[in-house]
């Protein structure tokens, strides 16, 4: 009847220890009471935030427009005329033919002054670019290095030239390489296009290797697009590298060179197109664009009508909701108006 | 767990088959030990040793719940994790992605799939460690165990092997089945506590085997031998088979010989016992069902919104590969510069729909990001989180038991705030069990002053609600009155609370030996004795104190026990034929010892609701001591033993209506002869065998009890558990409904009712029962036809017909209905053919108590409730008999705290109190409903704006599954970039902190996660979709985007236009927000800043692995300033359409918690109380049940009289507060 006791005090004590230890600790973090900011939408706020969004966007609207509205474009699409007459019926025919003339002259009007540099593009159309097999038909790592011209990974099928090794650089955008050129005159004195400055930096300095030169390139049996001076190493071959930045949409334009010189307004500018590229087959179209640009770039005024748009918008609800608070009150913070609480 | 049962099984019997027959043949000869499979087990005691080797290898008494060990976690662990529909699609994902077919490398598949499967296996593993750190615990509990020659040491629980010899000690838990050998009471027995096994509170009594009785002390065992034949381990906790053989002979043993693990020495000091079945093999541990897996409302409807956005990848996968097929049928052969077809056939104009097919594959892996595997994860680490709150809730702490609250699974967190339906048991949840003496009323006079909790919480409420509501009524004069009351109520029951166990009563006119001024004294020596003698206690000294405590059957007796000790007549011996009071009377300084011969007993049965003793006084008179329910006890009374009936009566209302439990107390003179003539027939009824015995001594008893006299009643307190009738009103102002599913009397069930204000007075209840029929039936002749089981029912199902006529045609909107049935009512109203009248009348009702349940009947309710109504069904219970209700719930919460395990093992969530269900639903609950809701909401709003932009360039890229978005960018949008702001909102979003219960509505009538607000995501997805896309595309189409004269080219477009998601989800993210901290601030601003400084980092890495975006943001973007312009444009757009639903809806159709943070924004809180309050009082849903309604009621008598008064000044006396 007795016994026990030491070891029953004993228990006593350790059951108190953990008692305090599985007490959970205050903190303001585990309690969730951290101090919070708790904003809500009253109608100051509301209308607050409307009025900003329009004080802010109409301006940047109105901004961007003018830039765009600065820019001087010229586009002329060629591939239609670029086509003798007898073979219009048969464009493909001619594009393919190694025996055509390829050579066509076209003049461009500059309808207003237009500020060096004018940047020259060419834009091609319905040329899927974004094609998933296309993206993928090229090895990085060739193009860098001189010593992995054997990688040719994802080139298929211009990976290798039959028993001559790899082509370099390999792969479909490269072999499918814009081959049309222009030649600048006003008035017989030759308008020079620079090169210069028309790729990334860092693709021109890091991406494409200086000690790489093309090897093989269109010498297989196919020939897709423009060949490649290989005694220039491809760090230098600036309208490829363009190239190889493949574009988003199956529209797109890329930067051809720049023309260093100012254009007066009305000055006729004649070009001489060699009209190599094969857009006939998949019935794309080829234009030449002329552009100046400002601080947004090229002309675009879709940007500038958005901000307006949404300026505008803005200022339409700013004012609507005012007409709510007056017309159709709701007393804040009071629940006597909507039985909400039923 | 089955599986591993049939397979023990085998085993064992496989082991009887070789070694143990010949010696199960020798037994049988002498006993009727039933012989064959399950009949196997043999225990040599006190020789453990034997029991470790061969043939027994008997399992050891570790337990381990855990689901996996160090071997099988990672198999088992993978294959529990793929068998997730989801993760077996990312699977095939993955292992497709190292093929050609897959539009993205391989990494950007596997990484994050290894990162889910890593993270959720992870969680597991702490689970589990977690779950072997409390098998730990219990395994290292100690205990004295014979090592041999009579020397007993301290060992741990595991270390028990079958066969030994333990010693346990008062309070201790049984550390496996024992045989018990002997105690410290001479004639063996001992009483245990059961409340782990079968949720029973009283003691139940166990005794030794006459031959093991000498073995009572610890050298006794040095030589002790013998050996147990017994039953294979099963589940079965109330049967026992087996024999013991000892000193050659053999002796059945039976199950009150049998201790069962888990449950505990009480009143004890020790035993000794033999150890049968250890660890798992143990009876308790066989009944350990595995809880089933219960998944939130919420997450089904996941399931739902997952099978659409799976269609709708189906969908754009068919329409992106059928547009392939045709493009690469009709375009691919005149697009040269593809040389289409490829060797594999992925481009074969020749084959389109073989290309197609392969492409269908891409698509389905291309467009997977409509269906985020991170979803997965980040709702698993949100839920962690959040159950990591529960768990440390300061709040919910309870500081006596030292216990906090679990939440054992976090994946129920959210449907914590939709719970329609609470299913609570009472004893152990409701109320503690313990009865305090409060009351009395003798010689129809009323005695005690204390209030009881629920008039105290009435007259608090009051106070509150005159201060709040009106303030206009009462003037400052009575507002301080009403102050004063309270203030000295309440400081009252600081001083006084726990002085006395069981006893609260207070009165100077009986206490302190007053009583013997009082007239009526002779009746007043009468009751105390009554309530001494008319009892069936064994007194215990506490040596250290020199006080008495008893240990009865009831804790009402316990009560009784302890008021009359209080009153001066101390029980404090019983011996086989008496009981002996210590009188003290005021007049005499020593107290008198009294001898009570008891003559017979008889006993209390839930039938006969009273008791009876009949005992010989010392000056030799007999008489007939009697308490009992006051309906029996009044239809019992002489026609002159009613002098105190009617104000008895009146006080005994008023008990009742204080929530306060009554009994009545009568007694009569009996002569010697009379008596003798009963007790002879009583004797030989009592010695009869036979099927009418039982009929013969309830005849005799009637005989016997009747012709009373009244002396007086009593009321106890039935002690709720702190707070409950609180919690039950905020509950209630929650709109919840509470059921309470017992196992006690009608009685007791109404009186806690009452007590903790389910019930109240002008509540028109509906009972249900078979008993009032039976009791008719009694006086019928036509007994046995009543008495069919088809008769019963349809009695029923009269009932409940009636019960529904009743409220369809009341009139009153105040109305309210209580529900009340018993368990044989429930058991016809169960049926299936009746279950949903039952329910449907249940429904309608304010409370529903039904009384008298079984375990299974209270899971059968339950689910009835869950599948009849559709609601989320809660059930809280303390329990083992509440495990079947907790597991078929919804939500099964027990309570930890006090001993029990089963219900808290079996619980989904585990609380200290009653109370504590407060916050866990109402806040926790409310918070991680909206949590949860607004964070899937977003979720798929997020991956459709993703994965959308991803078709539509698809249209534009000829179908054929290139992405304009790098591979990197993909992989790190749900696993970094947009991660972390949807768990901050998961995690610490708050609508309104304070407790507003009426908001908790939002969650059962599921205002943020209905069809309409998802689909508005969605459609707010493809929104933001198609401004992204298109938006971008617009702005950077073919012109130069650069004063230098560039165009984009297709990974700047990509960039580009992730910028802008980027800005648009975590701008849409702070609009769905209310409630910022730092680390909202940090995480969502935070990810902003990290999409730039990973596409700097991931630009400034080699180009091995940067590629096409090699300083692509340094060098072409950042520069831009038409690209900082278009995210500006493109979120503002994105965001814009959402802002302004919310700006009207707040302006036009505000919700609830729109108008409460509104309030708090512009501080009335503070500064104007009075509205604050009000607004407060009207944030509450209007209830039928609860303090609050009781006190409504009042209220409107109280203002009357107030109204009445105020002319003449005169403030409502606090009497007339209460009354």
């Amino acid at each position: 009847m007795n016994s026990s006791g030491g070891a029953r005090k004993e228990g006593g004590s350790e059951s108190s220890s953990k008692k305090s230890s599985k007490k959970p600790k205050y903190s303001r973090f585990t309690q969730q009471e951290l101090p919070a900011w708790k904003p809500i939408l009253t109608p100051s706020w509301v209308i607050g935030t409307f009025i900003g969004v329009a004080l802010v966007f109409i301006p940047i609207g109105l901004a961007t427009l003018s830039a765009s509205g600065r820019v001087v474009e010229i586009i002329q699409q060629y591939d239609e005329d670029c086509v003798p007459p007898s073979y219009k019926s048969n464009r493909v025919a001619y594009i393919e033919s190694n025996s055509t003339n390829k050579t066509c002259s076209t003049s461009l009007i500059v309808p207003k002054p237009m500020k060096a540099p004018v940047y020259v593009y060419y834009q091609l159309e319905n040329f899927y670019q974004n094609h998933r097999r296309y993206v993928k038909s090229r090895n990085d790592k060739q193009l860098r290095f001189k010593d992995s011209a054997n990688s040719t990974k994802g080139c298929d099928p211009e990976a290798t030239l039959n028993n001559t090794g790899p082509i370099v650089p390999c792969g479909l955008i490269a072999w499918s390489l814009f081959n049309d050129t222009y030649k600048f005159s006003i008035n017989s004195k030759s308008l020079q296009v620079s090169k210069k400055g028309i790729a990334w930096e860092s693709d021109q300095k890091h991406k494409f290797g200086s000690d790489v030169y093309p090897k093989n390139f269109q010498s297989g049996p196919f020939i897709g697009g423009a060949k490649l001076n290989s005694s220039i190493p491809l760090s230098e071959q600036v309208d490829l590298i363009v190239w190889m930045r493949t574009a988003a949409l199956p529209n797109f334009r890329k930067l051809y060179g720049k023309i260093e010189r100012d254009l007066d307004a009305n000055q006729n500018i004649s070009v001489i197109i060699q009209n190599n590229y094969n857009t006939y087959r998949f019935g794309g179209r080829k234009r030449l664009v002329l552009s100046t640009t400002s601080w947004i770039g090229g002309k675009n005024e879709f940007l500038g009508v958005g901000y307006l748009a949404v300026g505008g918008i803005s200022l339409f609800l700013a004012l609507g909701f005012i007409l709510v608070y007056i017309f159709k009150p709701r007393v804040v913070a009071n629940s006597e108006c909507p039985s909400v609480w039923s | 767990m089955a599986k591993g049962r049939i397979r023990a099984k085998i085993r064992r019997s496989g082991l009887y088959t070789f070694c143990v027959r010949p010696q199960e043949k020798h037994a049988q000869e002498e006993t009727s030990l039933p012989e064959g499979p399950g009949f196997s087990r043999i225990v040599h005691c006190n020789q453990p040793d034997v029991h470790r080797r061969k043939p027994y290898r008997y399992r050891a008494n570790n337990i381990s719940t855990t689901k996996y060990n160090v071997l099988t976690f990672i198999p088992k662990g993978l294959f529990e994790q793929f068998r997730r529909a989801a993760n077996i699609y990312f699977l095939l994902a993955a292992i497709l992605s190292v093929t050609s077919v897959s539009p993205f490398g391989s990494v950007s598949m596997i990484a994050p799939l290894a990162i889910v499967v890593g993270l959720t296996m992870a969680k597991e593993g702490v689970e589990d460690w977690r779950r072997f750190m409390q098998d730990m615990e219990i395994n290292n509990r100690k205990v004295t165990v014979h090592k041999g020659d009579g020397v007993f040491e301290q060992f741990v629980w595991q270390e028990v092997v079958v066969g030994d010899v333990v010693k346990v000690h008062k309070d201790e838990f049984f550390p496996a089945d024992l045989l018990l050998l002997s105690s410290s009471y001479e004639d063996g027995i001992c009483y245990v506590e059961t409340m782990n096994l079968d949720g029973e509170t009283n003691l139940k009594i166990k005794r030794a085997q006459e031959v093991t009785l000498p073995l009572d002390d610890d050298a006794a065992f040095k030589d002790f031998q013998g050996m147990i034949k017994c039953e294979d381990p099963n589940p079965s906790l109330y049967t026992f088979v087996g024999n013991l053989e000892y000193d050659r002979q053999v002796y059945p043993i039976d199950p009150t010989q049998v201790l069962l693990r888990d449950s505990k020495l009480r009143n004890t000091t020790y035993v000794y016992g033999v150890v049968i079945f250890t660890g798992h093999d143990s009876k308790v541990m066989q009944n350990a069902t595995e809880s089933p897996s219960k998944r939130s409302r919420i997450e089904k409807k996941m399931d739902q919104i997952i099978y659409i956005l799976f269609s709708v990848l189906v969908l754009i996968s068919l329409i992106s590969s059928v547009g392939f097929s045709i493009m690469t049928k009709n375009e691919l052969p005149n697009w040269w510069y593809l040389r289409a077809p490829d060797p594999q056939g992925l481009y074969d104009p020749n084959n389109p729909i073989l290309s197609g097919l392969f492409h269908l594959v891409t698509a389905l892996i291309l467009y997977g990001y409509l269906i985020p595997i991170s979803l997965y994860v980040s709702i698993e680490f949100v839920k962690f989180l959040q159950a990591y709150f529960i768990d440390n809730d300061i709040n919910m702490y309870h500081e006596e038991s030292g216990t906090p609250a679990r939440a054992r699974t976090s994946n129920l967190n959210e449907e914590l705030g939709q719970v329609d339906t609470i299913l609570s048991d009472k004893t152990g949840t409701l109320t503690c069990n313990q009865m305090d003496f409060l009351k009395c009323s003798i010689a129809g006079v009323a005695y005690g002053t204390r209030p009881s909790e629920v008039e105290l919480a009435a007259v608090k409420q009051m106070a509150a609600e005159l201060e709040g509501k009106d303030p206009d009524i009462p003037s400052a004069g009575q507002k301080s009155e009403v102050e004063l009351e309270t203030v000295i109520t309440a400081k009252d029951e600081k001083d006084h609370k726990h002085a006395v166990k069981f006893f609260g009563f207070e009165d100077a006119r009986l206490l302190n030996g007053n009583w013997f001024k009082e007239p009526n004294l002779e009746v007043l020596l009468l009751y105390f004795r009554i309530l001494a003698v008319c009892q069936s206690a064994i007194p215990e000294l506490n040596e250290a104190t020199g006080l008495y405590s008893y240990e009865a059957e009831s804790p009402d007796e316990n009560a009784f026990l302890a008021a009359a000790r209080e009153f001066g007549f101390e029980f404090i011996k019983r011996t086989q034929s008496a009981v002996i009071i210590r009188e003290r009377y005021p007049n005499y300084s020593e107290p008198v010892e009294r001898e009570y011969k008891i003559l017979t007993l008889l006993e209390f049965t839930s039938k006969r609701k009273r008791m009876s003793v009949i005992v010989r006084d010392e000056d030799g008179q007999i008489l007939l001591l009697c308490k009992g329910a006051d309906s029996i006890i009044f239809d019992r009374l002489a026609k002159h033993g009613k002098t105190y009936l009617e104000a008895t009566t009146s006080h005994l209302n008023e008990y009742g209506e204080n929530g306060l439990r009554t009994l009545a107390l009568a007694y009569k003179k009996l002569e010697e002869a009379e008596y003798n003539a009963w007790n002879n027939e009583f004797q030989k009824a009592k010695s009869s065998i036979g099927s009418d015995r039982d009929a013969n001594l309830e005849r005799l008893s009637e005989l016997m009890e009747k012709d009373l006299t009244l002396v007086g009643a009593t009321a106890i307190e039935d002690k709720l558990q702190e707070g409950v009738p609180g919690c039950i009103d905020k509950l209630a102002q929650a709109g919840l409904k509470l059921w309470v599913l017992t196992g006690d009397k009608m009685e007791t069930a109404i009186n806690i009712g009452f007590s903790c204000s389910l019930l109240r007075q002008g509540m028109k209840q509906i009972c249900i029962s078979t008993a009032q029929m039976e009791e008719s039936a009694n006086d019928s002749k036509e007994k046995w036809l009543l008495y069919t089981d088809q008769a019963i029912k349809e009695n029923v199902l009269l009932q409940i017909t009636n019960g529904s006529q009743m409220i369809k045609f009341e009139k009153d909107p105040n109305a309210a209905f209580a529900l009340i049935i018993d368990g044989k009512g429930l058991t016809y109203a169960l049926e299936d053919d009746m279950k949903f009248q039952f329910l449907s009348l249940a429904v309608e009702c304010a409370s529903v108590i039904c009384c008298r349940v079984s375990p299974k009947q209270k899971a059968l309710v339950t689910r009835l409730v869950k599948e009849g109504t559709g609601r989320t069904t809660l059930a809280i219970g303390d329990g083992a008999n509440d495990v079947g209700m907790i597991q078929e719930a919804d939500i099964g919460v027990g309570i930890s705290g006090c001993e029990g395990m089963q219900a808290v093992m079996a619980s989904d969530f585990a609380v200290a109190q009653f109370r504590f269900l407060e916050r866990l639903l109402l806040v926790h609950g409310h918070w991680c409903y909206k949590r949860i809701a607004h964070m899937i909401c977003y979720f798929f709003y997020k991956n459709i704006v993703f994965g959308l932009t991803l078709f539509y360039f698809e249209i534009l890229a000829a179908f054929s599954g290139q992405t304009i978005y790098d591979d990197w960018y993909s992989l790190s949008f749900n696993v970094v970039l947009t991660s972390l702001p949807v768990i901050s909102l998961g995690v610490f979003e708050q609508d309104v902190s304070s407790d507003f219960p009426a908001l908790y509505q939002q969650g059962p009538r599921n205002l943020f996660f209905d069809w309409t607000r998802i689909l508005g995501w969605m459609g707010n997805g493809l929104y933001t979709s198609l401004v992204v896309f298109f938006l971008t595309i617009a702005i950077f189409d073919s012109h130069a985007f650069r004063p230098s004269g560039q165009v984009a080219d297709m990974y700047v477009m990509g960039t580009i236009m992730f910028t802008c998601i980027i800005w648009a989800v975590n701008c849409q993210i702070t609009l769905t927000m209310s409630h910022f901290t730092w680390i909202q601030h940090v995480l969502v601003w935070g990810s902003i800043a990290m999409w730039y400084v990973f596409i700097t980092i991931y630009g400034a890495l080699p180009l091995d692995i940067s590629g096409n975006v090699y300083q692509q943001f340094v060098e072409i973007l950042a520069p831009a300033t038409i690209y900082w312009t278009t995210t500006v444009l493109v979120t503002v757009l994105c965001v814009g359409p959402y802002f302004i639903h919310m700006a009207i809806q707040r302006a036009l159709n505000p919700l609830d918690h729109h108008i409460i943070q509104e309030i708090k924004y512009y501080r009335k809180d503070v500064e104007d109380q009075t509205m604050w309050h009000r607004e407060q009082s009207k944030a509450r849903t209007k209830t039928k049940v609860g303090f609050s309604a009781r006190v409504e009621a009042k209220m409107r008598q109280l203002k009357t009289r107030i109204q009445k008064k105020q002319s003449g000044s005169t403030f409502p006396s606090p009497a007339s507060l209460k009354s």
